[in-house]
């Protein structure tokens, strides 16, 4: 036996005996695909789906037709990827931001002086204004379909508010780098809240923090924007994904 | 006649074929009325030993049951159809099988149909054999208990979601991100100079996907395009849609007139919301953007214009 060949040897026992070891099937449950012996049967495939959380947001098994790209476009999972995106790129500019006169400093530094910073900044705009064109296109997708017909009409509500709630997220985040595009935007969109019958002034009052756009209105927009909001877009998307699946998966063919 | 399910159908063609000397083909057209039934003089198997005709009337035996004897008597017996011949079941035996194993007896409508038993007139009806006499039973087809009516539910056409939903959303995700790099790689997003609230510019725009409201408010009374449209169209009309259009087809053929109005919006919506985006410039009149440039800061870095 050559050396290449006992080398060889030693590298597949070393490996099968971590993956087989107890540390790894410890943390992944039988039919994971990075367990030792994981042989593509029905069986193993379903094991995949049923014993990982993450993938748990799908049933084991769903309809033929639902897998072809020119059904669905994929454009409710993107929507809910471009979130993570968001989520992720948010979190990590957040690092580097201060909502208050400094807001702008910082996002000139971010633009400047920090590693990755303008990227990571265009791809958090961008992705924001692809999630707002993805979700509404995914409603016109649901709509051409008739997919809000029965048992899905009660989904449909709960898409069109998070279709607001992609909306208002957008609004309070194009606050944040504080130029003059930033605090005009929202002055004219606030000034719209304005036009509320009978309690118009008070709503602008609450969204302004003030009567109009003040670094008081930036840390209110900006509280919104990485706490109130995504708080309450997950636990409407919760909603959305487990009716998803307790509607019966996804609609029907034509 | 019921439907007789195929495998039953053959296994007692094979005890037919048994019992007749004949071949298990032959057994299966004679049963399907395909070819005439075999007709033979007299039964092997039954060996009567008193030949005295049993009085009439003894033992009520179901119609069913076969002048057995009838095989004996010379002339008109041996014209007995075939259908007679198969199973000379007794009451006795048949007690004896389970509920499940029953000892059926194959219909055959055609010889049957056309003459009547022409034993009647000579042989009795109703038989009784002495309890010595030597019957051999033999299985024709097992009946399984099972409910009449089976509740069948459309098979839907299923597919594993690993690997086959996955991979392709996989694959999704990495091209969606592949693009939003290379976007955010070739586009800068825009930062004007700091926020003042002393310098208005001229125009102010919200965000794109307002700038439809905007454009409609330049339109109508602010309560009306500002508040009214976009809550009752935009919110409750929207939420309440699916309890509003009852019609359950999905087919767009069947649904003509939800196409049209959820066409008409898109239109409508994207018309404002371009109209909106460039051709809106200072004091929001309308300007041409391939002459007087485009006024919506968003896309500054997206076309170079003087």
């Amino acid at each position: 036996m050559s050396f290449r060949d006992r080398l060889k040897e030693t590298r597949a026992k070393a490996s099968d005996g971590f993956r087989g070891g107890k540390l790894m099937s410890s943390i992944f449950r039988p039919g994971s695909p990075f367990r030792k012996g994981y042989v593509d049967s029905p069986r193993n495939r379903s094991y995949v789906v049923m014993n990982n959380v993450l993938y748990h947001l799908h049933p084991v098994k769903v309809k033929r037709h639902g897998v072809r790209l020119s059904y669905t476009l994929c454009l409710g999972g993107l929507s809910f990827f471009l979130f993570i995106v968001l989520t992720i790129t948010g979190i990590w500019l957040m690092f580097y931001f201060r909502p208050t006169e400094l807001a702008y400093v910082d996002i000139q530094n971010l633009q400047t002086t920090i590693a990755f910073g303008s990227l990571v900044r265009n791809m958090h705009r961008w992705g924001a204004h692809l999630m707002v064109l993805v979700v509404f296109l995914h409603m016109s997708r649901v709509f051409y379909h008739g997919a809000y017909k029965a048992p899905r009409e009660f989904n449909w509500v709960i898409g069109v508010i998070l279709l607001l709630l992609t909306l208002l997220l957008s609004f309070t985040g194009y606050l944040l780098p504080w130029d003059q595009l930033a605090i005009w935007a929202v002055t004219v969109g606030g000034n719209m809240a304005g036009y509320v019958p009978v309690v118009g002034a008070q709503v602008k009052f609450g969204l302004f923090a003030g009567l109009e756009a003040t670094t008081a209105t930036l840390l209110r927009f900006y509280v919104l924007h990485v706490l109130f909001f995504p708080f309450i877009i997950v636990i409407f998307m919760a909603v959305h994904f487990w009716r998803v699946r307790k509607d019966g998966g996804i609609s029907g063919p034509l | 006649m019921v439907d007789i399910p195929e495998h039953l159908l053959q296994r007692s063609a094979e005890a037919r074929a048994k019992a007749l000397g004949i071949s298990v083909e032959q057994a299966m057209a004679e049963m399907k009325g395909q070819s005439d039934p075999t007709i033979i003089s007299k039964e092997p198997e039954v060996k009567v030993i008193d030949e005295t005709p049993a009085p009439a009337a003894e033992t009520p035996a179901p119609a069913a049951e076969t002048p057995a004897p009838a095989a004996e008597t010379p002339a008109p017996a041996a014209e007995t159809p075939a259908p007679e011949t198969v199973a000379p079941v007794k009451e006795e035996h048949a007690a004896e099988t389970t509920e499940k194993v029953a000892a059926v007896k194959i219909e055959e409508k055609a010889p049957a149909a056309k003459t009547p038993p022409p034993a009647k007139a000579d042989a009795p009806d109703e038989v009784d054999f002495a309890p010595d006499v030597k019957v051999t039973q033999r299985l024709l087809t097992v009946v399984k208990a099972k409910p009449i009516q089976k509740p069948v539910k459309e098979p839907i056409d299923k597919v594993n979601t690993w690997p086959h939903l996955m991979l392709p959303e996989f694959v999704a995700l990495m091209a969606m991100t592949a693009f939003l790099i290379f976007l955010s790689a070739i586009l800068q997003a825009p930062l004007l100079e700091e926020a003042n609230p002393n310098v208005t510019p001229n125009p102010a725009k919200a965000p794109w996907y307002f700038l439809g409201l905007q454009e409609m408010l330049s339109y109508w009374d602010p309560q009306i395009a500002g508040v009214m449209i976009p809550t009752v169209v935009g919110l409750i009309l929207w939420m309440a849609f699916p309890y509003i259009d009852r019609n359950p087809e999905t087919h767009p053929s069947k649904r003509k007139f939800a196409i049209m109005f959820y066409t008409f919006f898109l239109a409508g919506a994207g018309t404002l919301t371009i109209i909106g985006v460039l051709f809106r410039g200072p004091g929001w009149n309308w300007v041409y953007p391939w002459i007087d440039g485009i006024w919506f800061d968003d896309l500054l870095d997206w076309i170079h214009f003087e």
